[in-house]
């Protein structure tokens, strides 16, 4: 009872037993490993390796190409075999240095840190950059830029995104009942470069397991709490997530931090605690594989570059034909349309689906009945803004708050007319955009 | 090409709701009202509901094929329109003028504005309004073999005491499915538990429209004289299923409080002062034409933003 939310939201289905209790299995991978020198938001890193190099599992192969940006770390030996581009989940070439795999997984020495308690601030932070840890729960935004705020002293919450409100995904529960001591370990680095701050880990309450699992944990530690979150989408939503757990609303042109907040995802907060307590960069990471076509459903710790078709064998294949397959969740993910791509940092989750409802879905004309103005959780008046952007009129999208979109997609899903209206906003959002960029 | 998979935009999935299951939700909600019209008034009702259901379907359907657009009747909109539209006419009206109202409300009122989601006044009440002026006679003849007197409104209108018992029923004289305000709440606690509508309009409808007449009614605070003016007329089948149609109502949620004051104030206006008894359709249609100022005034500030802030940025 008494579990906390923000307004708005849908309720799509679930899913999530298909992978829910499959505990994390290893995988290690069998061909080239691909590394795009961008997945991350910000510039893409620059490479420190030639062709022909040979690398070591856990060596540095690409360096950070600015502040907000993020070195990349290779997660297997072998040799450098091409810097080229290549196709990445959502659609884009990317520049990406490409090893083949010498199945050997020789790695260089860590340096683990014994006290960790003696680290400053600065030291954590460095840690942390140079691990290349990023937004692991899908935006790839360089974790290092988090933790750095202009006034760090006003920082009172760390919220731990453990609601993992897509459909279908289970990655982050598994952490959570497989690695709860990790995600608090990590919690505590974070919460060690915020004096003031308070650690929250917002749970949505369909993983009452976990809820209780990590309430006991945390016990005895004084400075984190654990939060109930109503099960809903977009809960994991970043200002969704901080209005539920401290009642702060923020807009686009603000921060987390302007609310006192940091959000890191359960992913993110394990590899901040393999980057500073072990001193290991981020190599690996843990994806769901899950859907109705895929034979055995599950999740998976693989190396970071492997081929998304080596997954889908982990998976022990397709047990029926795919229609349809998405990288990340259901409601934000991409649809790739062939398996021959890399996985990066941010890969949350590999969706096969036999049945491609969008497909077979006929938009008809809009009713102005108002469900998607009640499911924005944005608040916004999602089918105008569809009309604006359909019509060209980005003056008057701009003055309906278009560009508060968080494009999580409720409305599309929610539309009884079927219209596409996240992919219009979407579009005229970028137009918008790139023209301020301009200017 | 065969082994490629489907790419579209995010999201993936779809919620089961569909337009037509949206308007079948409606119908059923008009049923107890529609039910309890053929009850009170007799199999005649139940003629008028078929041949205006059936000229709106049908005069859709013939649209189309004109036009050349694809077939809408399955969206079950038209079969919503003239539903209610002979809930809204008087069980004597001739069979031949109701057809006619309802080719009016799908041609005239949806059609010609580019169909459904375009029209700017609710078809059913456009239709009723025509009615009202081409067949002023029929449309008020109110006398049945049941009931011989004139309307509780009409009655009120003259001094005569009414019996608000016999109005909450629906036992009284009146056009088919508007005399019974319980058959009527019955169907819209319906509609508002399956999500069709909220409260937003009609609460502020019905409460500006009681101040109104609280206060400019002529009877002071009588509490009798309310309930039978709430439950008069059109007034609670306009205030929860034809003021609250999507298509003529603001989307925005401030502007549809503002919208059901507007609905109220222009029927306790037409109700105290015009020359008819009865307002409500005139009340709705004119404030359905004034929803385009209501949104643009009405824009929701997004999530986090402040209106002051707003303001400063130069944006109305």
């Amino acid at each position: 009872m008494g579990s906390k939310t923000f307004k708005g939201g849908v309720h799509p289905f679930e899913g999530k037993e298909l992978a829910k209790d499959q505990p994390i299995v290893e995988v290690l991978p069998k061909g080239d490993l691909v590394y795009p020198l961008s997945q991350h938001i910000g510039a893409p890193a620059s490479p420190i390796v030639a062709v022909g190099d040979k690398v070591l599992k856990g060596q540095k192969i690409a360096e950070a190409g600015g502040f907000v940006s993020s070195p990349i770390y290779a997660s297997a030996s072998g040799t450098v075999k091409a810097i080229e581009p290549r196709r990445v989940a959502v659609g884009d070439m990317v520049k990406s240095i490409v090893v083949s795999n010498d199945g050997e997984f020789a790695e260089v020495e860590y340096t683990p840190c014994d006290n960790v308690a003696a680290l400053s601030a600065q030291e954590i932070i460095d840690r942390v950059k140079e691990a290349g840890v990023v937004g692991m729960g899908g935006a790839g935004f360089p974790t290092h830029v988090k933790l750095s705020p202009k006034e760090p002293e006003k920082i009172e919450y760390i919220i731990a995104n453990c609601a993992e409100c897509e459909p279908y995904l289970t990655a982050d529960y598994r952490r959570m009942l497989e690695n709860p001591q990790e995600l608090i370990e990590g919690m505590k680095i974070i919460l060690q470069i915020f004096g003031k701050a308070k650690g929250i880990l917002g749970i949505e309450d369909n993983k009452p397991d976990c809820i209780q699992k990590l309430t006991e944990m945390v016990r005895d530690e004084p400075r984190i709490e654990v939060c109930a979150l109503q099960t809903k989408y977009p809960q994991g939503g970043e200002r969704q997530l901080i209005y539920a757990v401290t009642g702060r609303a923020i807009n686009s042109k603000m921060l987390p931090a302007d609310a006192g907040c940091i959000v890191n995802n359960v992913e993110t907060i394990i590899a901040v605690y393999n980057a500073v307590k072990l001193g290991k960069p981020v190599t690996n990471r843990i994806s769901t594989i899950t859907g109705d076509a895929v034979a055995k459903p599950g999740n998976y710790l693989y190396n970071i570059g492997t081929n998304y078709a080596e997954l889908i064998d982990a998976a022990g294949g397709f047990s029926s034909q795919p229609e349809k397959i998405i990288s990340g969740g259901p409601m934000m993910g991409f649809s790739m349309f062939g398996l021959d791509i890399p996985t990066t940092k941010t890969s949350s989750s590999l969706l096969c689906l036999t049945k491609d409802e969008v497909a077979q879905i006929e938009p008809s004309a809009c009713i102005n009945c108002g469900r998607c103005v009640e499911a924005c959780p944005e608040l916004l008046v999602p089918s105008r803004l569809a009309k604006f952007s359909d019509n060209g009129l980005s003056g008057e999208f701009e003055q309906w708050n278009g560009l508060e979109c968080i494009e999580c997609g409720s409305c599309s899903f929610i539309c009884p007319a079927r219209r596409q209206l996240a992919q219009s906003i979407k579009t005229m959002k970028k137009q918008v955009l790139a023209a301020k960029r301009k200017k | 090409m065969s082994d490629l998979y489907h790419v579209s935009s995010s999201p993936h999935v779809r919620s089961k709701d569909t337009t037509g299951r949206i308007m079948l939700y409606v119908v059923i909600a008009l049923l107890p009202a529609s039910l309890f019209g053929i009850f009170n008034f007799g199999f005649r009702a139940l003629l008028l509901m078929a041949v205006t259901i059936a000229g709106c379907v049908a005069s859709e359907w013939v649209y189309n094929k004109i036009v050349h657009k694809k077939d809408t009747i399955t969206d079950l909109s038209a079969v919503v329109t003239g539903l209610l539209l002979a809930l809204n006419l008087p069980v004597t009206l001739p069979w031949w003028e109701a057809v006619l109202g309802g080719v009016f409300a799908i041609v005239v009122v949806k059609c010609l504005f580019g169909g459904l989601g375009q029209n700017f006044m609710n078809p059913a009440l456009g239709a009723r309004c025509f009615l009202l002026i081409a067949f002023a006679a029929d449309m008020t003849n109110f006398v049945t073999d049941t009931y011989t007197g004139p309307t509780p409104l009409a009655a009120m209108r003259n001094g005569e005491a009414v019996d608000t018992m016999a109005m909450l029923i629906g036992r009284i004289p009146g056009t088919i499915g508007e005399t019974s305000a319980i058959a009527i709440l019955i169907g819209a606690i319906f509609m508002i538990l399956m999500g069709v509508i909220d409260l937003r309009i009609p609460a502020s409808y019905i409460v500006t429209f009681s101040v109104f007449m609280l206060l400019f009614g002529g009877h002071g605070f009588d509490f009798s004289y309310l309930t039978a003016q709430l439950c008069g007329g059109g007034l609670m089948l306009g205030a929860f299923f034809m003021a609250t149609d999507y298509v003529t109502s603001p989307i925005t949620p401030r502007g549809q409080i503002v919208f059901g004051i507007c609905c109220g104030i222009l029927t306790g206006l037409f109700r105290t002062m015009g020359a008819n008894a009865e307002g409500v359709s005139f009340a709705i249609i004119l404030s359905n034409l004034l929803v385009p100022m209501i949104e643009k005034y009405t824009v929701p500030l997004a999530f986090g933003q402040v209106r002051e802030a707003k303001k400063q940025e130069g944006g109305r």
